[in-house]
């Protein structure tokens, strides 16, 4: 539990990723198995336990702890799990505390009755840190900053083998993934997988370099549009069926109204979206439904979900991936017209015959719930990764606004010593006096920067401060920000009644005064909406 | 403070009555000594006719030690021991003005008290103040701790009538691991990160000097470089005896070339401009409070090392038994806890307000 605990710790402050990794892959060479199968289950969510509840802390704490000391305490700490670690009166811990492994199975062979008294001898043999670790684990919300595939990253890495081969591997797999740690140290060979719902990593697209096109050959490549919405794969065989995201974690608890529909055997791959009468909603609304553990019926009413298709790995047991990209069309439309799922459709193909029909597209598209244009190879197989040259993603030209700087914080990690994430304004009438304008913050970009023009932002935040809260400068409203974002969006949540899709620091206007930036009522403008988009963005079929 | 806090505070206080939150006024008046009392200016003993560790100028002060929320220049005299009176002429120049230096455990009258200065643990100089009026014994701990300094005198305990203890860390949540144990920890982020420099904030009085000495009784025998804001002190500590073996100034160019050492700095230089040019560093901080998560993501920390100049829960709690005075007095951080827990056990136990105390970055 020891080195768990500082595993978690050094997980949890380390802000860069190469760091996590290089703490991941010491874990993974230093503890032996089956500890390490269950750290790396921990990291990747593949751990779960019934019966330890957070108020099963309170109840151990308040048999140990005075309760006017507990409470201010947790008054002064701010986390229960934290504060329970940090008081347990444990006066010494024990030579031989429990390890990871001793902690994961007792508990999931344990009766719920029989929880308590395993966890309160636990934090008797262990130190604050692994008091801390064992808590957070056992109530689910490890929260060390490190994704599911970091982690399967970090264990591919130990092992010298792609990612993608683990990420393959992995749902045939169950902790402590002794089979898997065995071939990554190369004792045994690649475990078996017959599952056939298990992920297969998805082929990605590279951004389109507009000065290749003129290289690249029009009649070469399918075109679709690009959804805004979150990249799916579909795997379903033997009554089973998972949704998984593009990083393969499984989110099919937050869509039972997809999984309600899949009733064949194939993996899919396509666009998860909100759609009301085939009419894409905005990414606002699909997000309403991003990360819920449980899904109510009033939310899957008011956020249908629906998948948007094109591409198929595997027809029943056929694998499709080495075919080319025209052909794996055709079996994915012969198999859409056979199974007809009611919450999907295809992805329509659109017609062009040469670059300059495209890039008119491409300005046209405007309507929520399209990005852009995606090109796609006739000949290419479906590999995985990110390959060079065979998919290319063409967005559409960002919107722009100046804004005017308004606050900056400084960054973490490399950047905690500069102000790197600034809040941005546009001007409105200020209410009472009518003719005096304000600003009202309209977003936050970190990026968008050279290090050079960050190192000019940063001395400028100093020199124009003109009031501090606690972390926040507050500057003279005196420099504009071309901020260029995605696509406007109405939000309850911010003052200004707006929010920007991936705003970034486009360009600093050093030139322009604060009083010719833009006003809330040109971003507002920019709002779209399925109804005012133009494009009815039905499938072509 | 939360909701619950609250309720279970004033649950409390209501089934037990005032007197073990907080001596009622009679109380107060039966048990603590009327003599010497906080005022705007600091804690005064009248008798004596001098203030401890004032925050204002005053005509005599007696001084704990020379952490800058209780050594401040400017006073008319000024008493303390002969390290506290380096510190402070170290730091503050002419300015500190004339400094009379006494030394541990040597009994000296002023006024009608008899004034002794015991040794307190905290840092280099440090000192509890022990006076003696008509038979009764109060002892000032000022900042102290208990587990072993390299870089100062331990802790000594003084029984009397009534302790007045810092609480700097009066929560039960705060229980500082052995040092040696957070040390070792540097060590082996070093071997991790052979290619990048740890970068480590301390306390420049007190706090650098002993992890300097804890690395060294680690083993660690490489330079240890210094930011030119912690030179001055480590020369004082060399000067009173302390071997902190091969030191370095970290100046402009040469920070790159610092991958793979230890670098010590202000905790304020480490979100600082003069940060930036280390090479990929591994930010560290040695405090108390880097026990708390929530000040570890402040302060923007990868490596939080638990290291503390004042005494940690247990060691406040253990002192109040070992010292055996029946009246407590809390001050100096988080009282509430301390004075609640003191009077549970049996203590006459009351908060002391004294102004002008911020907490440290240890
Ligand atoms: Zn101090
Ligand atoms: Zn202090």
């Amino acid at each position: 539990m020891r080195a768990f605990a500082e595993l978690l710790e050094g997980l949890t402050f380390a802000p860069q990723r190469n760091a996590k990794l290089r703490l991941m892959d010491r874990y993974f060479r230093q503890r032996p198995d089956p500890d390490r199968g269950y750290g790396l289950a921990a990291l990747t969510g593949d751990l779960a336990f019934t019966g330890a509840k957070p108020a099963l802390i309170r109840e151990l704490v308040a048999t140990r702890v005075d309760p006017i000391l507990f409470a201010l305490s947790y008054d002064f700490v701010g986390d229960l799990a934290e504060t329970a670690a940090l008081i347990w009166p444990g006066g010494s811990p024990s030579a031989s505390p429990p390890s990871l492994a001793a902690v994961v199975e007792t508990l999931s062979g344990a009766g719920r009755k029989d929880v308590p008294a395993f966890v309160e001898g636990w934090l008797d043999g262990l130190d604050a840190s692994a008091r801390y670790a064992l808590l957070k684990l056992i109530t689910g919300g490890l929260r060390v900053g490190v994704s599911a595939r970091l982690a399967k990253t970090a264990a591919a890495g130990f092992g010298g083998v792609p990612l993608a081969e683990v990420e393959e591997l992995w749902h045939g797999l169950k902790p402590p993934y002794l089979d898997l740690f065995a071939w990554l140290e190369g004792r045994k060979p690649r475990p078996e997988t017959r599952s056939a719902i298990g992920f297969r990593p998805l082929m990605l697209a590279n951004p389109l370099d507009e000065d290749e096109l003129d290289r690249l050959d029009p009649s070469a490549y399918a075109c679709e549009w690009k959804w805004d919405g979150i990249r799916v794969q579909i795997a379903a065989g033997n009554g089973e069926a998972r949704l998984f995201s593009r990083t393969g974690d499984d989110i099919g608890a937050s869509f039972p109204d997809i999984l309600a529909d899949v009733d064949f055997a194939a993996v899919l791959d396509g666009e998860l979206l909100v759609a009301r009468e085939r009419e894409i909603a905005p990414f606002n609304d699909l997000q309403q439904r991003l990360g819920r553990k449980a899904v109510t019926r009033a939310m899957m009413t008011r956020y249908p979900a629906h998948v948007r298709l094109y591409d198929i790995l595997l027809d029943g047991d056929e694998d499709l991936r080495g075919l080319p990209l025209s052909e794996r069309r055709r079996r994915l439309e012969r198999w859409y017209d056979a199974h007809r799922p009611g919450r999907m459709d295809l992805s329509p193909l659109l017609e062009f015959a040469d670059w300059a029909r495209l890039a008119a597209l491409r300005a046209s598209s405007r309507a929520a719930g399209i990005e852009g244009l995606m090109l796609k190879q006739w000949r290419s197989p479906y590999l995985a990764g990110r390959p060079k040259g065979p998919w290319f993603k063409w967005k559409r030209a960002p919107l722009t606004a100046d804004c005017v700087l308004m606050y900056a914080q400084r960054g973490h990690g490399k950047r905690s010593s500069f102000y790197s994430d600034y809040t941005f304004g546009c001007w409105r009438n200020g209410g009472d006096d009518a003719t005096a304008d304000e600003l009202v913050p309209v977003g936050k970009a970190y990026s968008g920067f050279t290090d050079a023009e960050l190192v000019e932002l940063d001395r400028w935040v100093r020199r124009n401060t003109v009031d501090n809260f606690g972390p926040v400068r507050v500057v003279a409203p005196a420099l504009v920000l071309e901020i260029a974002f995605d696509a406007v969006q109405v939000s309850t949540r911010h003052k200004s009644g707006v929010a920007m899709r991936f705003p970034r620091v486009h360009r600093i206007r050093w030139d322009k005064p604060a009083a010719e930036a833009d006003r809330l009522e040109a971003l507002r403008a920019l709002i779209e909406s399925a109804a005012t988009g133009g494009e009815k963005l039905a499938s072509g079929r | 403070m939360t909701r619950l806090a609250e309720l279970v505070l004033r649950r409390a206080r209501e089934r037990t009555g005032p007197g073990t939150m907080d001596a009622t006024a009679t109380d107060r008046q039966r048990w603590q000594p009327r003599w010497l009392r906080p005022t705007v200016a600091g804690l005064w003993c009248e008798p004596g006719r001098f203030y401890i560790d004032p925050t204002r100028p005053v005509d005599r002060a007696v001084i704990t030690h020379g952490h800058a929320d209780h050594a401040r220049p400017g006073h008319r005299s000024t008493l303390a021991t002969a390290e506290t009176a380096a510190i402070m002429r170290a730091r503050y120049g002419d300015d500190a003005g004339p400094v009379e230096s006494l030394g541990y455990n040597v009994p000296l009258s002023l006024g009608d008290v008899v004034v002794r200065l015991v040794p307190a643990g905290h840092i280099l100089g440090s000192a509890q103040v022990a006076i003696e009026y008509r038979g009764c014994r109060v002892v000032v701990s000022g900042d102290y701790k208990r587990r072993p300094d390299p870089t100062c005198a331990g802790f000594e305990v003084v029984p009397c009538d009534v302790f007045i203890t810092e609480a700097t860390f009066g929560l039960p949540v705060f229980r500082h691991p052995p040092d040696s144990h957070e040390v070792e920890r540097l060590l082996q982020s070093l071997r991790l990160f052979p290619e990048r420099c740890h970068l480590v904030g301390a306390y420049a009085l007190g706090k650098c000097q002993r992890l300097i000495m804890l690395l060294r009784r680690a083993g660690y025998d490489r330079t240890i470089w210094l930011h030119g804001a912690l030179v001055n002190l480590c020369n004082v500590y060399a000067r009173a005896g302390v071997q902190l073996g091969p030191i370095g100034t970290v100046s402009g160019g040469a920070r790159r070339a610092l991958a793979g050492e230890i670098v010590l700095c202000p905790p304020s230089a480490l979100a600082d401009r003069w940060a930036r040019a280390f090479p990929d560093p591994v930010t560290a901080m040695a405090s108390g409070w880097m026990g708390i998560r929530q000040r570890v993501r402040q302060r923007g920390v990868e490596l939080p090392l638990v290291i503390s100049d004042h005494a940690d829960w247990d060691e406040l709690t253990a002192t109040l038994d070992d010292v055996g005075a029946p009246g407590v007095l809390v001050t100096h951080g988080r009282e509430e806890a301390l004075v609640h827990y003191a009077a549970s056990r049996g203590y006459r136990a009351s908060a002391l307000s004294v102004a002008g105390f911020e907490d440290e970055d240890d």
